[in-house]
């Protein structure tokens, strides 16, 4: 998508965000959510859990890790600690992306409300799209290209839950892939500066090898070690 | 209580209040951070190696469905989406090309 993007209203600015999210990160996004679907059916939940948990969590990995814990009968401390040490990922992500989307007279609620819509893609594209974007416009576009991205995630659910073996494996198997493939370009099709290339590389390299140390906390460990460790090596770059 | 119709709201209540927690905190200490400082550059790079390392995770130690397709393979649909995208620069049509790329090698190594 192209990162120079104007709009004359803030409402135009919505309808932008909406039609940049209708192609492939909807197909992405909401391809991720199959397996999801599928999964609740498995652990005994029915669609309406499933449709819940989107809606109210909207953060796959501790979605899953809810479901597996729920599947095996585990305590409400245990769901909360995993699905918590999951989603510890949103704040350096919602502490860089609100900065750039405030606005004197947008109302606390908003902020609040938006920010449950946070998750990688939004992220991203609105962290590439802001800085060429007027201040007053930033909030309405990710508003309306996440709004899609939330529909499109409810709808795989509902997929996902109501066709298991419908599809063969290997059509299942080539949607979910969808998902790591799109967040790849993701970030290839902007790497922005020296600083943001050497935290994407090295998040690439430690992020499996921590994962087989910590599966729980090993995100927040790649940010903080690989991130920390980037912005030394640019130290020299401006900010 | 597990057995009760409660109990899975119970479960999918926690978890979303665990995981906005971190949204809400977000917010409310935003306010205090300054775009241009080294402090908001430094956080911007603790969040691009953690999405990175998300991604990479997710195509070589995946922990959904994707466990059955074998490893050679999930690379390969990487390698063939992002030399699409390169050579197109055509996200939606590269992400496809991968996925294809993937429905083809698990049909004819099962064959």
């Amino acid at each position: 998508m192209n990162a120079a993007l104007s709009f004359p209203t803030q409402r135009a600015a919505f309808f932008g965000g909406m039609r940049a999210a209708a192609s492939a990160p909807a197909l992405a996004i909401g391809a991720s959510f199959l397996g999801f679907g599928a999964l609740v059916r498995e652990s005994g939940l029915n669609l309406w859990h499933g449709l819940i948990s989107t809606a109210t969590t909207w953060a796959l990995p501790g979605q899953v890790a809810m479901v597996e814990l729920y599947a095996v009968g585990a305590g409400l401390l245990a769901v909360a600690l995993a699905v918590g040490a999951s989603g510890s990922r949103l704040l350096p992500m919602v502490l860089t992306l609100l900065p750039l989307m405030r606005q004197p007279g947008i109302p606390r609620w908003r902020y609040y409300a938006s920010a449950h819509f946070i998750a990688m893609t939004g992220w991203a594209i609105s962290m590439r799209v802001a800085p060429s974007l007027q201040p007053a416009l930033r909030l309405p576009f990710f508003e309306g290209f996440t709004v899609i991205l939330w529909s499109a995630t409810m709808v795989g659910t509902a997929i996902g839950f109501l066709l298991p073996g419908v599809l063969p494996t290997e059509v299942t198997l080539s949607l979910v892939i969808l998902t790591p493939l799109y967040f790849t370009l993701l970030f290839l099709e902007d790497l922005g500066g020296k600083r943001k290339r050497v935290a994407l590389a090295l998040g690439g390299v430690l992020g499996a090898p921590f994962f087989m140390l910590s599966p729980d906390w090993s995100l927040m460990l790649t940010g903080l070690v690989g991130g920390s460790l980037a912005f030394w090596l640019t130290r020299k770059e401006k900010i | 209580m597990q057995d009760s119709w409660l109990w899975p709201l119970l479960v999918l209540a926690v978890a979303a209040l665990s995981t906005y927690v971190w949204r809400g905190l977000g917010v409310a200490l935003s306010g205090r951070i300054n775009p241009a400082s080294p402090f908001f550059a430094w956080l911007a790079c603790v969040a691009y190696a953690l999405l990175a390392g998300l991604i990479a995770r997710m195509v070589l130690l995946p922990i959904g469905p994707l466990i059955e397709a074998p490893l050679a393979a999930r690379i390969a649909a990487l390698a063939a989406c992002v030399a699409s995208y390169y050579l197109t620069r055509h996200v939606l049509l590269s992400i496809l090309l991968g996925g294809a790329i993937l429905a083809l090698w698990l049909t004819f190594a099962q064959a």
